[in-house]
Parts: structure tokens; sequence; C-alpha cells
């Protein structure tokens, strides 16, 4: 720079008076410049909103079926010598008549009620016919019977589950084209089905069975259902709505209003901003090693979920509160010390009930970030098949129990492609309980919403 | 507002920049400028004052269009530079601002270099046409903001390093390097000590020389010891608009005198 | 369950205690209330707080004799002991009042012993974690040589032991799927906070920014669901089998996307805080020198903003790595290393999954090795994470 011409000569005069309503070229490209750099926003936004979009109504198209399931209605007659053979109509007798014989019951009823329809279906077979229920109607009708004893001997009329490729058919899952080459279904067993739904007697209707029946088998998706899971996740949700309040908003109210800044205090603050970044894995690994190996408490069960959780949610409580506790002015601390409260009578008295709306929003957030995590709990033993609802609480906290999200995964893994119905069903579910969650949190904010 | 035949007097014996014409400027339902009618003549420092709140600040930022920004904000009447009106649709406000410059209430330099600080508006505007130019140009500015002799060793370091009242003169330097034909300056001195404002102050009288300065100030001594030209608000309303001595001396209008005799303000 | 009666045993002398303390405080205060130092319900407290507080230590130390195999579980003596802790804490409080005991400076000392105990936790669960992956990362060494772990290419666990436990191929995938939804998430996000901060209409960004921040509210699982029937298939067909690069419907690019979309909102919020962070004075300076907004954005407002979002990008790295759903799902099983983006293959947290789900047998260095795994990936992403947390406080120290 030292060695700059002299000063004046290297700029030019400014002769340039143009006009400002002629744009001159370069402040075209300047400005065509300008609108692509907006349009790269906008189509930025653009690829989020689609995404979402498309995310939303996959699940929305795969899942809703789920909410539907085909079932079959024939009257059945309830043949008392297979069923009860002593002729006791005792409960404690009869339930030792196993699923099996329910299965022959139904079966022969089918049958009989195909035959008696005078259908012309080439190659149809007594095998057919029998497949086409559920391998869960037996168990269905056995615990209706349990629960009615005086239904034995009369013919009632039966509403059972159909097997899950024929309920498919009527999803349009399945088609003609696709039976042929499926070994488990047959396009006889389908015209079947379109005979017996013509005279009304197969039916695609709302399926509360999918929220209050426990999961099943391989073999049975038409049966699963989300009622543990539901279950297990609300036990969950409990024990870190407890465990998790109350910890973190004392350790907030510690560190926001008494805690002397010190090398502790600093390292308890860095230590909470981590662990809100910490993988949840690690702290599946941390419940794996400390809760159930160390402690030796059992697997599987909402409570090491929810003590899990709690420690994954607790940073985000204690950041939530700590916001809120710092937005209450200091004039209120100062009034209240002014009449002669102690620090600890300000803080409970005035300064945590004005933070109180705040801490609730992060709360209700933090649980549904809590309700939605999965990786932690496979490391559990959450994944497991439990088909038993577990106990009411507290000793239902140490049942084995699974998980909305963690059935989720396990659905996932399942072969038969029914079960991708089922999964993206339950995300639907999932997906309800987390916006009536946000919604709330997003009504307290709005309702209590206080500007100082 | 005010007396119309003496200003006009003045006014032919120089260019006319900048002709306001029944300016109104709304923030929501809040009228901020009321019907302000001036006149800002070339090569000469005009300084509008008045109490806080007065509007002075608005009226300056419509004349660059700066308050296109705020969405609340809505303008009428209008404004012409050189004849041209600036809020016709057919003007490109980042032309305009290329012309009307601006220095603002605090120093606010890029935090990039000395040397980028000062090419930046050379460059986004293309004024330089090569490396050698652009270095002239920057000089050149540094120069005309009496900083170079201060920051010629060290312009790759950043313009945040400067004092305070360097990195505003940095800021002018910025402005001027752009060849703008009219300088703003939002109360340029307000952040300064007092040391730093004579520098700026100084500056600004030899800013004359090459285009039409505007500048805001709270302080009537200012206004005294820079400017030609005094406007004086209140309420949105352009009170006085005439000679700054005359002005100060024998001021017209009764506010005019309360604020300068310290009354209101 | 002699504990959980004890447990109720206490409590029920605790409510006792809060209100023979009460009254014993009234009549000790005599007819004047107003020369006490506390207010009676304090003295209540005292004694409740004093009855409780033993009792739980005394469980709590119980409990940790019976973790470590000292103390058969949950026998009478425990919950006898339990309450005799209780008995002794109730009589101390009782004899301690009087006019001028200070009841309310020994609540509120207990209160705040209380408040104390609950921030340790934060310090307690990180040490839990530490110690738990360090512990079993070492029995994990003294099976298996630490050099092939960490410098191993080959990655075959087999039932029958002499499994190859090589990391590197897991970390090329987490790093390869990371980078790729680094490259989706990171020019989305960014752009689409700039749109939202410097372009878009209040009505525009009251709509646009809340489902924006829908997309960090979807849990994994469900991108890891739309990644597996979705998204993996749709990359299969038309990308991958044209142009012959595989077959497989899961991907590193099928993660990759799928992370970089659950990404988007994560980087778009920390990017929009650290924009709108940078002073109005330089947008203003730009502006009155004739900047156009693009040219505002790029020059002034990037370069200033840059510290900030090089810290949020690490943040986002961090999350990428540490992922766990969408890849299970997404990504395959097949560790290898390829450079092939459309081949399936595997991540470090798939295989801490893998290795510790299901019957476990913590002797064996196949289910081990998930914990010197953990230990590897907490360590990679708690320095990206105190990288970034250092770089973007600095950064929001330097505009305070």
């Amino acid at each position: 720079m030292t060695d700059m011409p002299i000063p004046g000569t290297a700029r030019p005069t400014p002769a340039r008076r143009s006009s400002l309503i002629e744009v001159d070229p370069r402040t075209r490209r300047r400005n065509a410049a300008e609108k692509r750099f907006r349009t790269y926003g906008a189509v930025a936004i653009g690829i989020a909103v689609v995404a979402l979009a498309v995310l939303l109504a996959t699940i929305i198209r795969d899942g809703s079926g789920a909410f539907r399931q085909t079932y079959l209605s024939i009257p059945v007659t309830l043949d008392a010598e297979r069923l009860d053979p002593k002729g006791n109509r005792d409960v404690a007798e009869m339930s030792s008549v196993l699923t099996l014989a329910y299965g022959q019951v139904l079966d022969t009823a089918l049958d009989q009620a195909v035959s008696g329809m005078d259908l012309q279906i080439q190659g149809l077979t007594e095998d057919d016919i029998d497949g086409l229920i559920s391998r869960e109607a037996s168990a269905q009708l056995r615990s209706r019977v349990l629960d009615n004893p005086e239904l034995i001997g009369q013919t009632v009329d039966v509403n059972v589950l159909v097997n899950g490729r024929i309920d498919g058919y009527f999803k349009g899952r399945v088609t003609m084209a696709s039976a042929e080459r499926d070994s488990n279904i047959s396009p006889q067993q389908l015209m079947l089905a379109d005979a017996l739904a013509e005279r009304d007697l197969l039916v695609t209707r709302f399926n509360r069975e999918f929220i209050t029946n426990p999961d099943a088998s391989d073999q049975r998706p038409e049966a699963a259902g989300l009622g543990v899971a539901i279950l297990g996740s609300l036990y969950m949700m409990l024990v870190v709505l407890v465990l998790s309040v109350p910890i973190g908003v004392a350790a907030s109210i510690y560190l926001e209003e008494f805690a002397p800044k010190n090398r502790l205090t600093d390292i308890i603050e860095v230590n909470i901003a981590n662990l809100a970044a910490v993988p949840s894995i690690v702290f599946g690994i941390l419940g794996l090693a400390v809760f159930i190996n160390f402690a030796g408490l059992p697997q599987s069960a909402p409570i090491v979920g929810g003590l899990v959780l709690t420690l994954m949610t607790l940073p985000t409580i204690i950041i939530s509160t700590r916001a809120a506790l710092k937005a209450v002015p200091p004039s209120i601390r100062d009034a209240a010390l002014g009449v002669g409260a102690s620090k600890m009578q300000s803080v409970f008295h005035h300064v945590l009930p004005l933070a109180m709306p705040g801490i609730l929003t992060g709360t209700i957030i933090g649980l549904a970030q809590a309700l939605g995590e999965t990786a932690p709990l496979l490391l559990i033993g959450m994944v497991a098949f439990v088909r038993e609802f577990p106990a009411g609480p507290p000793e239902g906290l140490f049942d084995p129990a699974s998980a909305l999200p963690v059935q989720i995964y396990n659905w996932t893994q399942r072969s038969d492609p029914a079960f991708v119905e089922r999964a993206s069903g339950a995300i639907i579910i999932l997906l309800i309980f987390l916006l009536c969650m946000n919604l709330l949190a997003i009504y307290l904010r709005r309702k209590f919403e206080r500007r100082w | 507002m005010y007396d119309t035949t003496r200003s006009e007097a003045d006014v032919s014996q120089q260019d006319i920049k900048i002709s306001a014409r029944n300016v109104q400027v709304y923030y929501g339902d809040k009228h901020a400028i009321k019907d302000v009618n001036v006149e800002i003549l070339d090569k000469t420092v005009t300084a509008f004052i008045g109490p806080s709140g007065c509007g002075k600040s608005t009226f300056l930022r419509c004349i660059n269009r700066m308050n296109d920004t705020i969405d609340i904000a809505r303008i009428e009447g209008e404004i012409r530079l050189d004849g041209e009106d600036v809020y016709d649709r057919r003007v490109d406000p980042v032309q305009l601002r290329a012309k009307v410059g601006m220095v603002f209430q605090k120093p606010n330099p890029f935090p990039k270099s000395i040397y980028d600080n000062v090419a930046y508006g050379p460059r986004i505007h293309g004024l330089a046409r090569n490396k050698a130019d652009l270095d002239g140009i920057v000089e050149k500015a540094l120069r005309g903001a009496a900083l170079w002799n201060e920051v010629k060793d060290r312009l790759q370091e950043p313009g945040t390093g400067l004092s305070g009242g360097q990195q505003q003169r940095l800021c002018i330097a910025r402005a001027v390097a752009t060849a703008p034909e009219v300088l703003l300056m939002d109360e340029p001195c307000s952040a300064l000590d007092p040391i730093a404002t004579g520098q700026v102050e100084e500056l600004i009288d030899q800013l004359r020389e090459q285009f039409s300065v505007v500048i805001v100030t709270h302080s009537m001594q200012q206004a005294a010891r820079v400017s030609q030209k005094t406007a004086f608000f209140h309420l949105g309303n352009l009170v006085e608009y005439g000679d700054t001595n005359d002005i100060f001396t024998k001021p017209r209008d009764s506010r005019t005198e309360a604020y300068i005799s310290g009354r209101i303000g | 369950m002699p504990m959980s009666w004890a447990l109720l045993v206490t409590l029920l002398l605790a409510g006792a205690g809060y209100l023979v303390g009460r009254s014993r405080a009234f009549s000790s205060a005599g007819a004047d209330i107003r020369l006490m130092h506390s207010r009676p319900t304090y003295h209540g407290a005292s004694v409740a707080l004093l009855t409780v507080a033993p009792a739980l230590v005394v469980l709590l130390l119980a409990a940790v004799l019976r973790m470590s195999g000292l103390l058969a579980a949950d026998t009478a003596a425990t919950g006898i002991a339990v309450l005799i802790a209780a008995v002794i804490g109730l009589g101390y409080g009782i004899s301690r009042i009087n006019a001028a005991f200070q009841a309310r400076n020994a609540v509120e000392r207990m209160v705040l012993t209380f408040l104390i105990l609950c921030s340790m936790i934060a310090i307690a669960t990180t040490a839990g974690i530490v110690l738990s992956l360090i512990f079993e990362t070492g029995s994990f060494f003294q099976k298996y040589s630490w050099h092939e772990f960490f410098f191993g290419t080959e990655w075959t666990p087999r039932f029958d032991g002499n499994s190859q436990l090589g990391m590197l191929p897991l970390l090329w995938g987490t790093l390869y799927i990371s980078f790729i939804a680094l490259l989706v998430a990171v020019p989305i996000g960014l752009m689409a906070a700039i749109y939202l901060s410097e372009y878009a209409s209040p009505r525009v960004r009251s709509i646009a920014k809340p489902l924006v921040e829908l997309l960090a509210g979807i849990p994994t699982i469900v991108y890891g669901l739309f990644a597996l029937i979705t998204v993996g298939p749709l990359l299969r067909d038309a990308i991958a089998q044209p142009l012959g690069l595989g077959n497989s419907a899961s991907s590193v690019l099928t993660a990759g996307l799928v992370m970089g979309i659950m990404l988007i909102p994560f980087v778009s919020s920390l990017s929009d805080d650290i924009i709108n962070a940078v002073p109005q004075s330089l947008r203003d300076g730009a502006l009155g020198l004739g900047s156009t907004p693009s040219e505002i954005v790029r020059q002034v407002v990037m370069p200033a903003a840059l510290p900030g979002i090089v810290g949020a990008v690490l943040l986002a790295a961090s999350r990428a790595i540490g992922e766990t759903m969408i890849v299970v799902l997404g990504a395959g099983a097949a560790a290898t290393m390829s450079l092939n983006p459309l081949e399936a293959m595997t991540t470090i947290t798939v295989k801490i999954v893998s290795q510790l789900t299901g019957d476990n047998d913590f002797s064996s260095p196949e289910t081990l090795v998930a914990f010197a795994l953990g230990l590897t990936l907490f360590v990679i992403t708690l320095g990206l994470n105190i990288v970034a947390l250092i770089i973007v406080r600095k950064y929001r120290e330097q505009y305070e």
C-alpha cells in the first residue's frame, strides 16, 4: 500500500451522474443474483415442508389400514360334547379344553356355512376354507365361552378375525396375482372371501382391538394390538413425571438461585449441557450396566425404562426450568426480601409460582421427547415379546411390558408385510399422543404468557 | 411550516440536491412525520436538530429509503434527488443507497479487516477496475476520513479492533469510498468522546467540498459548528429551516427559540 | 414387603412429628407467639424432615449393600433398622424445640441440601456413564486386544468365539452416513434459516417456521420406518438398480438422506439463533452502503456468524454420529468399507444395538465389545459437543 499513486488520481471523479430511474447493468446483475439467492432459500423451505408432507402422507397411507379390520360373522354351534365333555358347565373344568377344540368347532361351522351357500369355486379345498379365519380366532372364542359358560350347546353368532392376507385383500395389499405366488393364500380363498363379503358375512370395520389388544405372534398380524405397549409407555411416563419434575426443578432452583459461582457449579453446568447432547443409546448402555446388571432390576420393566428416560429428560427440564426462573424479574425477589422473607421463602413463595407455566411447558416437551425415544429401550430388554398386561402400579412397574416406539421397531422386524401396516398405524397413535402433548404445551404457553 | 421566501432566496444561489414535498410518515397508526417540505443544497452541511422523538432521524432515513426495511412504516409525498423521485416505483433502492450513503449513530464496522471494510462498497458497486484501482480508492477514502496515517500499517487487521473514534471514521471512510452524492449522518458523534468528536466534525467540514452532508444531531453546539443550514424538527413537524446563523441568533418561531435556549428538549 | 411397610410407618411418624412439633412449639412459646424465632409450622416441618431423612439414608444404605451382594434381599431387619432410624430422628427433632430454636434456618438448610443433591444427579449420571463404560470396556480389552479393536478392518462376530471385532468398518459407516446427512442438512437448514429470518414475510414465517420445527418433534423411529419402507426401496428402484450399483434397499444414501431430513430443523433453529445474534447495526451499515439483502447475508452476516454456524454444524455432526434408529432401520447390517453410497453399511450404534439386544452373556467379548463401541461413541460425541459448546459460547459473548 505504500507505493501508491498520488491519492486522487486512482479514482475517477464522480462524473457518473446517472439517473436513478435507469437501472444500470451491474445493478441488474446484482438484482438477478439477489433473486437467485432468495429462490434457494424458498427452495430449502420447500424441501423441508415437502419432506414433512411426504413423511406424514406415507405414514397415514400405510397406517390407516391398521384401524380397520376384516371380521367374519357366522353362526357357530358350540358343541357341548367337544367343549365341555363332563357337562358340568364348570369353568375350571372347561379350562382344560384346549384352544384346538374351539378351532375345530369354528372350522365345522365355517365348512357348514360355506357348503350351504352353493358356491362354484374351482379347486377350493377344505383347508382353504379353514385357513380363512385367523389362528387367533379360536382363542377369542374360547375366552368368550369361558366368560359365559351357559353359551355351550347354543348356536351363537360369532364375530371372528379373518386371516391377515384376506384382510389385506380387502385393503388392497393382496391381489389375485400376488396370491398366486403366495404359499400362505390361494386365489380360491380370495374368491371365497369375495363371495362371503357379498353376503355381508365378511365385514371390514373399525378396529378397536388395535388399541386394546396385546401384541400377537409373527403368524397373526391381524390380532396384534398396542394395548401392552401403550400401558408400558404410560407407566414409563409416570415414572419420568414423578422423578424428573421434582429433581429437575430442585436442581434448577439451586443452580439458578442459590449456587455460588465456583468450580463445582461450573462443572455441573457443563455436565448438564453435555448430557443434553449425549447420544440416547449411551443412556441405554448406562441403564443396562447400572440398573439391570448392577442394581438387579428386572429386564423389560417400565421402571427401568422410566429411570433411563428420566436421566435423559432431566437436562431438557433443567434447561427450560432455568430459563423460566431467569425470566422472572429480579424486582420480584427484591420485593420479597424487602419485606423480610428469607431467600428460600422468596424463591418458593414468589419466584417458583411465577415460573410455573414455563416449567410446565418445558416438562411436557421433555415428556414428549421421552415418549418417542426408542434406542435406549432396546438395550434394556423392552424389545421382548410381551403378551401379558402388566399389573397396576406400583407392582406393575416391575412387570415386563413393551413401549410404543419399541413396539413399532419390533413390528418392522417381522416378515409378514401386514406388520408394516401395524407399525405405521402405531406411529399414527404415537404422533397423535405427541401432537396432543405439544398442543397442550402451546395452549399453556399462550394462556399464561406474561411479559414483564 | 417555515417561511419559504427566505429559503428560496438562498436556494437560488446554489444547486438544490434534495427536495422534499409534503412528506408524511406513518409507523402503523402513529403519524411520525407531518407534512415536511425542505430543500437540501449541494455541497452544504445541513443539520437536523430537535428534541428526541421529533422525527429528525426518521426523516433522514426516508431520504435513502432505509425505512423500507420496517414493515409497518408507510411514506407519502415525494423526495426528489436531482429531480428524480426516490420513491418512484422504477427506482432500485440499492442504486439509490449507493448515491446516498449513510453513517450511523453507533460505529458499526464489519467484522472484517480495515481494508475490506473500506473496499466493501466499491466492490459491491464495481467501482474499481482492478486491484490497484481498489487500493487507490481505499487509500483516498481513508485519507479523506483522516484515518490513513493511523491505520496504513495495519490495513489487514480487523476494523473492530480500532478505538471508538477511529471506528466511526472508518465507517465514514467506508461510506465515502462508495463515492456518494449525499452523505446522511445519524448522530455520528453521540457515541464518541470530545476529542474524537472534534476530529469527526473537522472531517465533516472537509467532506462538504465533495458532496452534500445531512447530519442529525442532538447537540446544538455541534450543529452551530459544522452546518451552514439548520432545520429544527418538533413533534414530527419541520418548524423552521434556514441559515444556521439565523436559526441560532434570531429564530423566528417561538418553539425554536424555546429549544435553543434550553427550555424544551 | 417389610420395606414398604417400614416406609409407610416412617411417613406416618413424620406426619405425627409435624403435628407434635407444631403444638410443642405453640406451648413452648407461652402466651406470645411473636417471641419465637420461627413460626410453629417450621418447627413441625423440621421434626418431620428429621424423621424422614435418617430413614431414607438407612434405606439407601441397605439398597447399596444389597446391590453389592453383602445383604440378602428385603429382610425384616432392614425394615426394623429403617424404623429405628426414623424414631431416633423423631425424638431428636422434638427435643430440639424451644422458643429460641431457629427452626426455619434448620429447615432451609435441609431443603438446600436436597436441592444440591438433586443438582448433583447430573454429575452422577455422567459418572455412571463413564464408569460403566470404562469398567466393561476394561474387561473387554482383557479378552480382546485393544489394538485389533481400534485398528482392525474386519467385523465378523461369531458365536463360537474367534470373532474379528475390528471397529474401523463401523467407524467408516458412521462417518460416511453422517457426512451425507450433513451434506443434506447443512445447506438446506442454513438456507431455510436465512430465508425465514431475512426474507419471509411475517405471515409466511408464522406458517413455515412451525412446519419446519415439526420435523424436529417427530421421533427417530418414525424416520427409521420412513427410510425402511419408502426411501430405501425408492432409491433402490430409481438409482441403484438402473445404474447397477447395488440391490439393497438399506444403504448409506438411504440412511444419510433421511437423517439429513431429521437434522434440517436442528441446523435451521441453531442457525436462526446465531443469525439473529448478529447485531442489526451491521445490517444497517451494509444496507446504507447500497447492499442487496443477499449481499448483506453473504458478505456481512455469514462471516460474522461463521464461528457460531461451525459450532452448530459440529453439534449436528454429533447428533448424526449418535443417531441410532434411522441407521438400524435404514443403513443395513453389513460391516463393509466401501465408497459406494448405495451399498449397505453399518455403524457403531447399529452394532451396539445388535450386540446388546436379546440374551447377553456378559463374559463374552462379543457382548462386551458393545461397551467399547459405546465408549468410542461417547468420546467422539463428547469431544464434538465440548468444542461446539465452547465455540458457540465464545460467539455469543462476542455480541453480548
